[in-house]
Formats: structure tokens, sequence, C-alpha cells
């Protein structure tokens, strides 16, 4: 035994996996040549991107920008090809905000930043802090913005104001108060004019809540409801503008008012989206708890509503916004065309949502309803409290898709003659100096609704995984 | 304004007072704007610049009558208007006149109740291949993919050449002139038919215009003018008379450059009556008596408008053809100012 032939008495250390099996090369060979029906199809994939972006690279670094038409473009480039990317820097403005006057355009800036303040609270609270360090820099994104389009001392100081609180959680609790007046403070910046008519616009909803609350006690719920609203709209028909007229007289508070007429370019589908998106939500929420009522009148009116709006296209709609309303109103009424528009949107994405949302209401088990009926809720206490933050919560990724749906869709107003980046796209290209100029506008457009439909699909996953409740 | 931005549906019932009987003119008066429908974009005759001032040949006339009127030639709210909107904008008041490439047809004038109250570029359908197709003429087109432009005399037009030919074609319907010109260029037809001022205009935007020839067939008369609703005649010849007034301006020599020597008198009694010194033709149409001076002012008479945006000088350079006035073998003759 004393022969005895080499006996290993300890373990080989592991040996790394082979090369062909992990890194760079092993995950190459599992995703892409796994097999030769996939290797095939790989070459075939790579041959196809490469001359995609070998066609299309040199004519997007080969891009001119320092053009004012397409033919001194072409002097430039010399036959060879090239993006001419002077068309966006010289209507780049126009792309932006339509026929806006050039000296107010710090205003739709500021709406526009200020509309973010605004919706921040709602959509991110608590900030996660990487979305706080975004946070900071979309403040300096915001004053740069300010301050290209020249803006006063003041709308600085309140986008600080209302900006910097959003850090803090609780304060930021407080900026929900301003989220709420936004729309009022949109309207005004948008469209200028004395503020005293926004203010007594808003003091009708104030005015409305006050007789609610004095009243209910006296004459019960339904009728003060009621009384209160007659008295709000009475309010609005009657003395708004006198008492608007009044208080200007006291201490005017004058933007320089600019028409719809001159409203455009990305302003305008934003405009148009944020309305509609902010309006369709909560209407879609109550045509959907409608259709599901058990009260016959409430219930046909809403499938009546729900069915026939999605039975016509959203250009139908536009059209009778833009020329059959003009035919049946009387001559000479003044029903700005803006807003015909965003009704007509808003309405066409509300019944959409109805049904997402009808979607998630349906998907919720039986027993929510019945556990929320055993803890003794009130219908409404049991829709807020119990139903719908579970069925909303289902529905968020089609909420999303409808919101984007709708975003993209305010591109079709260019039909109706409203000028909006497409429309402007056509604009632009009818004058000689950019006739015949397609691609480089066409991408830019693209890009800008990528830029905002992505970011859209974005925070539509952050928020599902924020509400994830699963295990 | 103010109101229906707030009140909107609401305010329609409220504000149902409006009253279609005041005359155009003392709307326009009122409002201090004259509303003018113009094309969404066409190369020439309207297009925005970069910074949103509406240029072109069709515009010229609207700066002319907001001149004429208003005394300013900025005082206009340009109502971009597309080939399907642009009808319904005039009827139903959106706007007082429309500058916008139409062509004056029998049906709009008679049966959509408007007033076609002059021409003021006669036009004409042509045909664009690419010269490698080896087509020469018009009547060699059997079969062929054509690009056009819906809603417009063009695509009727058009039906009607192949029928009387007794050829077929395919139709590739679009939107815009812009559309059209991608989908060409991208090969989508083979042949662009619009009017042959777009044909032109389209070309000359092209890299490389010699590949394309423009066909010498002109299959149809495209009159093309300013028009205004029916019914109201004062309006009507308003828009007519200062539609006539830059072309009898070319005709008697009165130019932007000169006009200011002319409007102290001349010996000339038909360009004394025209700029107001003699006579008040100006009282009868509701306006003052420097009217016409001033619709001239603006932008120059017809000739030196049609120079700036089209003429030949321009990346578009159309010749005046039957454009010409009348005195140079053209179509273009205003009745005397008498």
């Amino acid at each position: 035994m004393s022969e005895q032939s080499y006996v290993r008495d300890e373990m080989l250390p592991e040996l790394p996996p082979p090369a062909t099996e992990v890194g760079i090369i092993g995950w190459m060979r599992e995703n892409l040549f796994s097999g030769w029906l996939n290797t095939i199809l790989t070459l075939i994939g790579i041959a196809i991107v490469y001359m995609a972006v070998s066609a299309a690279l040199p004519w997007f670094l080969n891009g001119v920008w320092n053009a004012n038409s397409l033919s001194e473009c072409r002097e430039i480039l010399q036959g060879k090809s090239g993006a001419c990317w002077g068309v966006i820097r010289d209507r780049f403005n126009q792309l932006m905000f339509g026929f806006y006057p050039h000296e107010e355009q710090w205003r739709p800036v500021l709406a526009f930043v200020l509309l973010l303040v605004a919706i921040a609270p709602i959509l991110f609270n608590p900030m996660p802090l990487g979305m706080k360090i975004g946070w900071g820099g979309f403040i300096l994104v915001g004053l740069w913005l300010l301050r290209l389009t020249g803006a006063p001392t003041l709308a600085y100081l309140v986008f600080l104001a209302l900006a910097l609180p959003v850090f803090h959680e609780k304060m930021a609790r407080k900026i929900l108060f301003f989220s709420a007046l936004f729309p009022f403070v949109m309207v005004w910046l948008m469209w200028g004019g004395s503020a005293w008519y926004v203010i007594s616009a808003l003091l009708g909803f104030v005015i409305g809540y006050l007789a609610f609350r004095l009243l209910e006690p006296i004459i019960g719920f339904l009728f003060s409801i009621i009384v209160s609203v007659l008295v709000a709209i009475g309010w609005w028909f009657f003395l708004t503008a006198p008492f608007a007229a009044w208080m200007a007289g006291i201490i005017p508070l004058e933007l320089t008012p600019v028409e719809s007429r001159k409203f455009g370019g990305l302003m305008l589908s934003v405009m148009l989206g944020v309305t509609g998106i902010v309006g369709s939500l909560p209407l879609g929420i109550f045509l959907a708890l409608g259709r599901q009522s058990d009260l016959l009148i409430v219930k046909s009116i809403s499938v009546g509503f729900i069915e026939f709006i999605r039975g016509v296209p959203l250009i139908t709609l536009l059209f009778v916004a833009s020329t059959l309303l003009n035919i049946f109103l009387p001559p000479g009424t003044e029903f700005d065309i803006i807003l015909r528009v965003m009704i007509m949107v808003t309405l066409f994405s509300a019944a959409y949502m109805a049904e997402v949302i009808r979607g998630g209401l349906a998907a919720l088990p039986r027993g929510q309803y019945e556990a929320a009926d055993a803890l003794g809720l009130d219908y409404w206490k049991a829709q807020r409290l119990v139903i719908m933050p579970q069925a909303l919560k289902i529905s968020i990724p089609g909420i999303v898709s409808t919101f984007i749906g709708l975003f993209k869709d305010t591109t079709l107003v260019s039909i109706i003659g409203l000028l909006d980046m497409l429309g402007l796209a056509n604009a632009i290209r009818a004058t000689t100096a950019w006739n015949g100029i397609i691609w480089e506008l066409y991408l830019f457009i693209a890009f800008v609704f990528w830029i905002f439909c992505f970011s859209m699909s974005r925070y539509s996953m952050y928020l599902e995984r924020k509400l994830q409740t699963g295990h | 304004m103010k109101k229906t931005v707030f009140f909107g549906a609401l305010a329609v019932a409220g504000m149902a007072a409006g009253v279609a009987a005041a005359g155009t003119l003392d709307d326009v008066k009122a409002r201090g704007k004259l509303n003018c429908g113009v094309s969404t974009g066409l190369v020439g005759f309207a297009a925005p610049d970069a910074n949103g001032n509406w240029e072109g040949f069709d515009v010229g006339v609207c700066r002319a009558v907001a001149a004429a009127v208003l005394g300013d030639p900025t005082a206009i709210e340009f109502v971009p208007t597309t080939g399907k909107t642009r009808f319904t904008a005039l009827a139903s008041g959106e706007v007082d006149m429309l500058a916008r490439n139409t062509t004056w047809t029998f049906t709009r004038d008679v049966d959509l109740k408007f007033e076609f109250v002059g021409i003021n570029y006669y036009d004409g359908q042509g045909f664009m291949v690419p010269k490698s197709l080896g087509v020469t003429s018009a009547k060699e087109l059997d079969g062929a993919t054509i690009c056009i432009q819906t809603g417009t005399t063009t695509e009727l037009n058009l039906a009607d050449f192949f029928r009387a030919n007794n050829m077929t074609y395919e139709p590739v319907p679009i939107e815009t002139n812009a559309e059209a010109q991608q989908q060409y260029l991208a090969g989508a037809c083979d042949v662009l038919t619009t009017d042959a001022s777009g044909l032109a205009a389209t070309r000359a935007s092209f890299e490389n215009p010699q590949d394309h020839i423009i066909l010498p067939e002109i299959i149809s008369k495209e009159p093309l003018g300013p028009l205004v609703r029916h019914g109201d005649q004062q309006w009507g010849d308003l828009v007519r008379w200062t539609l006539n007034a830059l072309i009898s301006a070319e005709e008697l020599g009165i130019t932007s450059a000169n006009i200011d020597e002319l409007a102290k008198g001349t010996k000339n009694p038909e360009i004394n009556r025209i700029l107001g010194t003699e006579g008040d033709l100006g009282g009868m149409l509701g306006l003052d008596k420097q009217w016409a001076y001033r619709a001239i002012k603006t932008g120059g008479n017809y000739g030196e408008l049609f120079e700036k945006n089209i003429g030949e000088n321009t990346p578009i350079g159309l010749a005046r053809g039957l454009n010409a006035q009348w005195k140079d073998g053209g179509l273009i003759y205003s009745p005397p100012f008498r």
C-alpha cells in the first residue's frame, strides 16, 4: 500500500465558467445566437439596423443650423446629405407658442411651470430622494426659461415661492390649495385681461358653498344644493361683470389680453391636453358610477352619453365645434373656438375614461362592495373610501393610455384650422423660405410628443409600483 | 371675450342677442378689426413668417381692404381655414371675407350663396410628372396614379378630363398642398395635379427641379378671387372696388412709390377720382375719400403685389401670363372709376 498513488485531500477550487457562457459573449449566445433560426434573425436585424443608421446618421449629424431658408441650406451642404435644422431654430418660438405675442411669452411659460408645481404634490407625495434632485433641476430650468422669455421679477418670485415648498412633505400639502386654484390662475395668465373677472368667477364657487352651508340646516340637503347652485349661477350671470369692473376700477390687476386665435403650437396642445385630462377624469368617474347606478334616469343618461360619444369620431366632434355650432348659434355670438374645442375634447375623453374606470369597478370582487356596506358606509363614503381607490388603482394603465391618446389627439385640431404644431408645420412649409422641407419638422414634432407621452407612461409605471399592495 | 372664456356654454344662451341685421361694414368698424379667412398655408398666397405676420398675394388683398375700411393694414385677424372649413367660416360670419384661392364657380356663387367680388388670379389646373416617366402630354396619362387634393374643384376637373378622354386613373386623395408635395416626391403617385401656380411653386422647392416637368395641358379654368356673403351688397361692393382700385392703379401707373406725389392732384381725372382729390367715390361706399389711397399705399398696386409675392423674381417665379393687364394681353381688367 506504500505505492500509494496521489490522493487529493482537498476540494478543487471552482473554475470560472467557460468564457462562452458568461459576460457579454454568454449573453449573446443565450439571447441572440441560441439556434440557427435565431442566429439568422439576429444577423438580418443587425443588417437592417446598420442600414437604417448608416443612412440616417450622417444626414442627422451633418445638419445645418445656421441657415435661414432651404435654399441657403442646400448651398451650405453643397449636395452632401444633411438635415436642415435651421428651420427648427428659425421657427422654434412659433412651434412652441403659435402666434402668442413675443413679449408676453413668459406667461405661457410661467403657466406651464406653475402647472408642474400644481400637480407635483398630487403626483409625488412624499417625494422620493431622486425625485427631489430632479425637482431641483426643474426649478433651475424653470428659472432659465422665465429668463429666456423675459419674465418680470414678480414671476420669478411667484414661481420660487410655490416651487420650493414642494421639497418639504408637509409644506407640499399646503401647495395643494394652490393646485385647486391653478385652473383660474392659468386662465388669467393665458388670456390676460383683468384678474378681477377670474377672481369674481372664483367667488361664485365660494358664494355657492357659503349658501349651501347656511341653508343646509334650514331647508335640508337637496333643496340647499339646488338653491346654492342657483345662487352661484345668478352671481355668474348678473353680478360677476359689474363686480369685476368695479374692483378693476379700484385696484387694476391687468395683463395684456391675448385672443385665443393667437394660441398655437405646442402651447395649444398642452392646454387642450391638460384641460382634457383634468376635466375628463372626474367626469369619467361620475359617468362610470352613473352607468352602474340603479337610478333609471341617471343610468340611461350615462349610457346614452357614453355610447353616443364613443360612436362618433373625434374629428366629427371637432367639426361640430368649429362649423356646425357657428351655424346654430345666433350670428355675432362670440363663443371662443378654443373653449369649444376644449369642451369637445373633454367630453370625448370622458366617455372613454368612463369605460376604463367601469372596467376597474367590474374587476373589484363583490366582497369589497359588501364589506363597505357592512361597515355602514353610505354610498358616497363607500365609493370614496373603499371602492374608488381600488378601482382607480386597477385602471391606472388604461387611464394613462387614454391620457396619452388624448394628448396625441390634440393634433387633430389642425383639421379645423387651429394651428397646433402639425398645423404650423404646414404653414411653415408654405413659406417661400421653407417650402419643400419635410423630415426635419416632423422629426422635431415627433420628438416633442415622444417626450410628453413617454414621461406620462413612465409616471404610470412609477405609480403602479408605488401603489403595489400584492406580495 | 373675457366673459365667454369663463361661462362659455352657459353664456351661449344668455348672449343669444347677436344681430345679423347690422351690415358687415358696421360690424367691422365697431370691432376695429377685419376677420379675413386665408389658407392655412399656400406658397406665395398666404403663409405666416417667423414673427407670425401673414404674407402673400391673397393676404395682400385682405390688407388692402383693412387699410381702406379701418385705415390700418394690420388691423386684421387672419383666420386660417382649410378647404373644408372655409365656406362654413364665411357663411356663419366667423370671417368677413375670404381671400383663399377659391375658384369662382356657378354653384359656389349661386347655390352656396356667396358673392365673388372679382378675380385676382387666373389659374388653371395642370399636371406635373417626373421627367423619368417619359410623358410629354396629359393625354398619355392613362392608368396613372394621381395625387389629388380632396374637396377642391381640381378633383372634379380631373374626373371630367379623364372621362372625356376615355382614360382611367387611380386617385391618391390628400388633404393639403404640402402633403401632396411629399407624397409625390416619395413616389406615392406618378402625377401631381393642382393649379398651375401651385405646381410651379412646388417644383421650385424641389432639390432638383429640372427632373420634373409641368405638362403643357391646362385642363380647367380656375378663376381665383375673394368672396363675401350673399345679401350684404354694400360690403360686397366695398371689397370688389378695393380689388378694382388695385387693378386700376397698375393700369394708371399708380404705385406705392409715387402715390403720395399723385395724391396731390394730377391731370388724369380717373387717378384723381381714385385717390379722392376729385369727386366722392369713397362716400358712396360708406368710407372716406382716402380709402383707395390707403389700400394702394399698403402693399402697392396689383402688379406690385404680384411681383413681390409670386412674380418672376421670387422663388415661385410665375410669369404674368393671363394675369397681365388687358393692355398687355392679359385678362386683368377693372371697370372704370367713374
